[in-house]
């Protein structure tokens, strides 16, 4: 092969359209006569809606309509819950506009249809809404006791509980048995607060319903099953339904759902008759497009006292919110396989309770499930040091898979096919100084420095690639996993290839550029890569779970495998040779023992032509395939951070940052490193910013990027990366997934820094984000001796509130925007 | 994000920007920047009928020296100010603290006098801008008039300036030789100040001769905590003896409690950071 695209670090080909503007994001377009909607939302987390006047909204200039609930109630049906992870799941209806009921702040309760944005804007003030209050459940154990009940016609805040024993899966022993059994067992508590996706472009959705199909643009990560859902929820034949998913910017899990605001949109174009376009603001967004994390971890872990696990017992609480998204209940469970991570543990039962409240819903979130088990699990092996003594790596090493045990089946019941733990973390703490920087930790401790050192451990593993399909089957999923491609033979000499994996911000284009010039031997600029548009990539189940490489790129090389072998019949055709003895190389068909060559290009304009081709050959290369991977893969890696404390402030300031992964071979090193510091940055904002916090009412106190703190680069150091290359064996590049790995890893590394730099002083726990407030008073009351060493003391008792600390805040909060004099 | 319909006005002339603030009466607002006010109209909490723009009123920018004083001209980009050398040279404390203002653009953008008539507790210009004694000088139909810092900052987002004055300089009395340092805490690089310390100090013979100092963020108002400037003249350079001068200074105040920490840690803080900020001015 003389071609090696595979492994170049190429720039992304996409980057000079996105970086000067050249873009097609949604909200850019414009259609002929087209129309804008702006939305009226409930300003209350729960109340009964008893009246709604839009006299005066539909009297307002440029006013085509005004729609409520109760107009649409006939024909909106209620949007999809795509995972119903057990049969007697409880789920209040869905409606994209609110009819009757609200049930979070946020929720639409009616649009406004003008002949300019701002006409609709102006109109959403004049539409009147009558609310009756209801009481709020926010909290997880508050919504657990259903004594106040987020939907009242459901009778109970549990939507569904699901167990996962490993006695009864027959894949390890009992949990109780086990623990009971144990020199020590830690017993733990963790939050994982509720986060916002906060993509960089709004929701923007474009529907025009001229013509006998109806388009919808949208910003979406999963334009295929879009269009399927659409047409499930509002009885459209699909054939009718087009969904183009143009450039988008950004989703993080956070697009990967079916809106009310495209329902809307849909059904407002659709009466109307007009192209209708909803863009929301960026105070819409973070309201009111779903959130992630959310939930309660009840964690207990037995061990040996010399430091071999005997079992994990972890008992969740998920906050669902208001309402159950596409794939919400499944998120939790996605966490149970991950619980029991890189390690061999011989008893293992989860379970997770899945509860409404009054808040946005949630969903997939970057990691969707494995980060909070990450989490859990990596916080839990620390204490469980600390607690027995020993170095957290040691304890790590004690019980991890070794490498020469793979294939190794887990607890959980899954195959793990490769990894090698050892030398990924042998290359991180040589990277890192680990044992430089425990002496100096040391030395700092010894002198009471004002400034403290702690080091941060976490290894991780995760299942990503979601497929396989008949696993997806097994745990209630509504889909399968398989990904889909063509690659069509231009008469050009150049490649079109379609993919169902429909990017938005990954470098698809790029990377499976890179891939197809290797397997075709096409230069990678003659290739073209197209996708997001059901019309031309029919076939898809589009872009999450860190799946478009492995599963998606997959499909590309069989796509392209099936054009080599036509093309190897019209070439062994031109060269009047034995098909047989053909052989195929970096682009060219050559006959072994002649010198007699053909390349594709050429094979690709013969069947154009279609002048002379063998008898009964179809005259074309173009071909598909679907790819249905038989596993998960499983990248790992381990990630230290070096975390210092100012005791006096409670300021934490992220030092260094290393990180060894495997994500086995690499198709472009630059996209890699691009995936990594963008995973990492958003684990550490979790660990140290980030956090949607509540008011007492439900109101998203977060909610503007003034309290909502997204980290920018000068928030955070250069991180330190590399990578050992183990090849997964489940499919043919032995590539494993890069979107989701620094996100699940860097979480509990930062948070293990911030409690390694303190514990000495007393420290057990510290709420996330670890703002310097909630430091400085763990370490406060951990010195008073008193309650102790929780993150704030009373916040630790209540840990179900989103903020207690918020509760008792008083309105005068600086920095926010004024209603008064301003200049 | 989209304001309500107002009036735009561009005056080139203090007159005329005055005269159109009298026409507008209620409805009438000073766009000086609109780094907050922009926000504000696009949020749609406020909807003024006409903004007059006083981005092409050549008189209110610039830097210049008046005697004992800089005289600071109210529109004035916040980058400017943050790296003139007269600003450097005499009113160091400013110059620091505008280099905090947000982030480059809104440096590039926002004005100087556009965020002391904001007086947001948590902005970074009102507290500096009273630890050093400054002097506004505000235009009004009827003539103009100079308010001192002390009477300057009335409440939360409110100055003396009238509703129909606008500030157009603002005098800094030098402070030639004194250390300077501007001590803003938050947890991400473009926040509001969950709390900051402005101190300006002159060392005589290896002790404080004079201190300045001023909160942001402790009140609805910035501070001026007048006993612990007094405190500190004649202590030495070492962290105890400052830190025993300053372990007072948010007795008294009433600072807000939110997400990123309560009355009782900002008072805390403010202890910290008036004690760093005193090192530093002072070259310890």
């Amino acid at each position: 092969m003389t071609v090696t695209e595979i492994g170049s670090a190429r720039l992304r080909k996409e980057d000079q359209r996105l970086i000067t503007g050249r873009t097609r994001y949604t909200d850019n377009m414009t259609l002929p006569g087209m129309l804008h909607i702006a939305c009226v939302r409930s300003p209350f987390a729960h109340a009964t809606i008893t009246a709604i006047d839009v006299s005066e909204a539909k009297a307002s200039p440029g006013v085509v309509s005004v729609l409520t609930g109760r107009d649409l109630a006939d024909e909106q049906g209620s949007l999809p819950c795509a995972w119903p992870i057990t049969e007697d799941q409880k789920a209040p209806p869905h409606p994209a506009v609110a009819v009757d009921h609200v049930a979070f702040a946020g929720e639409i309760v009616a649009v406004v249809v003008a002949r300019t944005a701002a006409q609709a804007r102006d109109a959403v003030e004049l539409v009147d809404v009558d609310y009756d209050e209801l009481p709020v459940v926010l909290g997880l154990e508050h919504a657990l006791t259903d004594e106040v009940l987020a939907h009242p016609s459901l009778g109970t805040n549990k939507s569904a509980t699901w167990v996962f024993d490993s006695a009864e899966a027959g894949t390890g022993t009992d949990v109780d048995q086990a623990l009971a059994g144990s020199d020590v067992v830690v017993e733990r508590t963790y939050t994982q607060q509720r986060l916002i996706p906060a993509f960089m472009e709004p929701r923007s959705t474009l529907v025009d319903p001229t013509g006998d199909q109806i388009v919808m643009w949208s910003a979406t990560q999963v334009p295929h099953i879009l269009r399927l859902m659409l047409a499930m929820t509002l009885g459209i034949p699909e054939g009718k339904v087009r969904v183009i998913a143009p450039d988008v910017g950004g989703g993080f899990g956070g697009k990967l759902q079916v809106t009310p605001e495209e329902v809307v949109t849909l059904l407002a174009a659709r009466r109307i008759g007009k192209p209708v376009k909803l863009t929301e603001t960026r105070s819409e967004s973070l309201m009111a497009a779903h959130h992630g994390r959310a939930q309660l971890q009840r964690l207990k872990i037995g061990a040996t006292k010399d430091g071999i696990v005997t079992g994990l017992s972890v008992d969740l609480l998920a906050d669902m919110g208001a309402y159950l998204g596409l794939v919400t209940p499944g998120v939790p469970v996605l966490g149970a396989f991950m619980f029991n991570s890189i390690y061999k543990f011989p008893a293992y039962r989860f379970s997770t309770t899945n509860l409404f409240t009054n808040k946005t819903w949630t969903d997939a979130y970057r990691g969707a499930g494995r980060p909070e088990a990450t989490f859990g699990i990596e916080r839990l092996m620390d204490d469980l040091a600390a607690e027995l003594g020993m170095d957290p790596l040691e304890l790590r090493e004690k019980n991890w898979i070794k490498h020469e045990e793979f294939p190794f089946t887990t607890v959980a019941g899954l195959e793990y096919d490769t990894g090698n733990y050892e030398a990924a973390t042998a290359k991180a703490l040589e990277l890192f100084g680990y044992d430089e920087l425990r002496a100096e930790q040391k030395q700092r401790r010894d002198a009471g420095d004002r400034v403290q050192l702690g080091i941060g451990i976490s290894t991780f593993t995760e299942m990503c690639g979601l497929a396989p399909s008949r696993v997806l089957g097994s745990l209630n999923y509504g889909a399968g996993g398989w990904e889909h491609a063509t690659v069509r033979m231009l008469p050009t000499g150049s490649v079109e290839v379609v993919t169902g994996a429909s990017a938005h911000g990954q470098g698809h284009e790029t990377a499976f550029s890179q891939i197809v010039a290797d397997r075709l031997g096409i230069p990678f600029d003659n290739i073209e890569v197209l996708h997001g548009d059901t019309a031309s990539s029919h076939k898809g189940l589009d872009t999450y779970g860190s799946r478009s490489l492995v599963v998606g790129g997959m499909a590309i090389v069989a796509a392209a495998d099936k054009v080599i072998e036509k093309a190897k019949a019209v070439a062994a055709h031109m060269m009047e040779a034995n098909p047989d003895d053909v052989e195929f190389a970096a682009g060219n068909f050559t006959v072994k023992g002649t010198d007699a060559s053909v390349n594709i290009a050429e094979t690709a304009l013969a069947v154009f032509a279609a002048h002379d081709l063998p008898d009964g050959m179809e005259p074309s290369l173009d071909s598909d395939a679907t790819f249905d991977p038989e596993n998960f893969n499983y990248p790992h890696g381990t990630h230290l951070a070096a975390m210092e404390v100012d005791t006096e402030t409670g300021e934490v300031t992220l030092r260094k940052y290393v990180c060894v992964d495997d994500i086995g071979n690499v198709v472009n090193p630059l996209i890699v490193e691009g995936q990594i510091h963008g995973g990492l940055v958003q684990g550490i904002a979790q660990a140290l910013f980030e956090e949607a916090v509540h008011d007492d009412a439900g109101t998203l106190v977060s909610g503007s990027f003034v309290d909502y703190l997204v980290p920018s680069a000068a928030d955070l150091p250069s991180f330190i990366t590399d990578r050992t290359e183990t090849p997964a064996t489940t499919n043919a590049l032995g590539v494993k997934g890069v979107g989701e790995a620094g996100t699940i890893a860097s979480t509990p590394a930062i948070v293990n820094g911030v409690i390694d730099a303190v514990r000495h002083l007393g420290v057990e726990d510290i709420l996330m984000p670890c703002s310097p407030h909630r430091v400085w008073t763990a370490i406060n009351n951990a010195g008073k001796g008193g309650l102790a060493a929780k993150g704030g003391g009373a916040e630790a008792a209540v840990p179900e509130t989103t903020s207690p600390e918020q509760a008792a805040s008083g309105s005068n909060s600086s920095g926010s925007l004024p209603t008064g004099d301003v200049q | 994000m989209i304001p309500t319909k107002f009036a735009y006005e561009a005056p080139t002339s203090v007159e005329d920007a005055l005269r159109l603030l009298g026409e507008a009466g209620d409805e009438g607002k000073i766009l000086a920047g609109g780094m907050s006010l922009i926000p504000v109209l696009k949020l749609r909490l406020a909807g003024p009928e006409v903004l007059i723009d006083l981005g092409k009123i050549e008189d209110l920018r610039g830097i210049r020296e008046d005697g004992d004083a800089l005289v600071i001209g109210a529109m004035t980009p916040h980058h400017v100010v943050a790296h003139d050398p007269l600003v450097e040279q005499h009113a160091g404390l400013i110059a620091a603290a505008s280099k905090t203002v947000a982030d480059p653009q809104v440096r590039h953008r926002g004005t100087f006098g556009g965020g002391l008539v904001h007086a947001d507790p948590a902005g970074d210009l009102p507290a500096p801008a009273l630890a050093m004694g400054a002097e506004f000088v505000v235009a009004g139909p009827g003539g103009t008039r100079t308010v001192p810092a002390s009477e300057f900052f009335v409440d939360l987002f409110t100055t003396a300036v009238g509703e129909d004055e606008i500030l157009t300089h603002v005098r800094i009395p030098k402070h030639t030789g004194w250390g300077s340092s501007y001590k803003k805490f938050t947890r991400v690089a473009q926040q509001w100040s969950i709390v900051a310390v402005a101190a300006t100090v002159r060392v005589e013979n290896g002790t404080i001769a004079e201190a300045q100092i001023g909160l942001t963020n402790m009140g609805s108002t910035p501070i001026r905590p007048a006993a612990v400037e007094q405190a500190l003249v004649g202590v030495s350079l070492d962290e105890a003896a400052v830190a025993a001068a300053t372990a007072s200074v948010a007795e008294g105040t009433t600072p807000p409690s939110d997400t990123n920490g309560d009355a009782d840690y900002r008072r805390h803080l403010a202890g910290v950071l008036t004690k760093r900020a005193v090192l530093t001015a002072a070259g310890a």
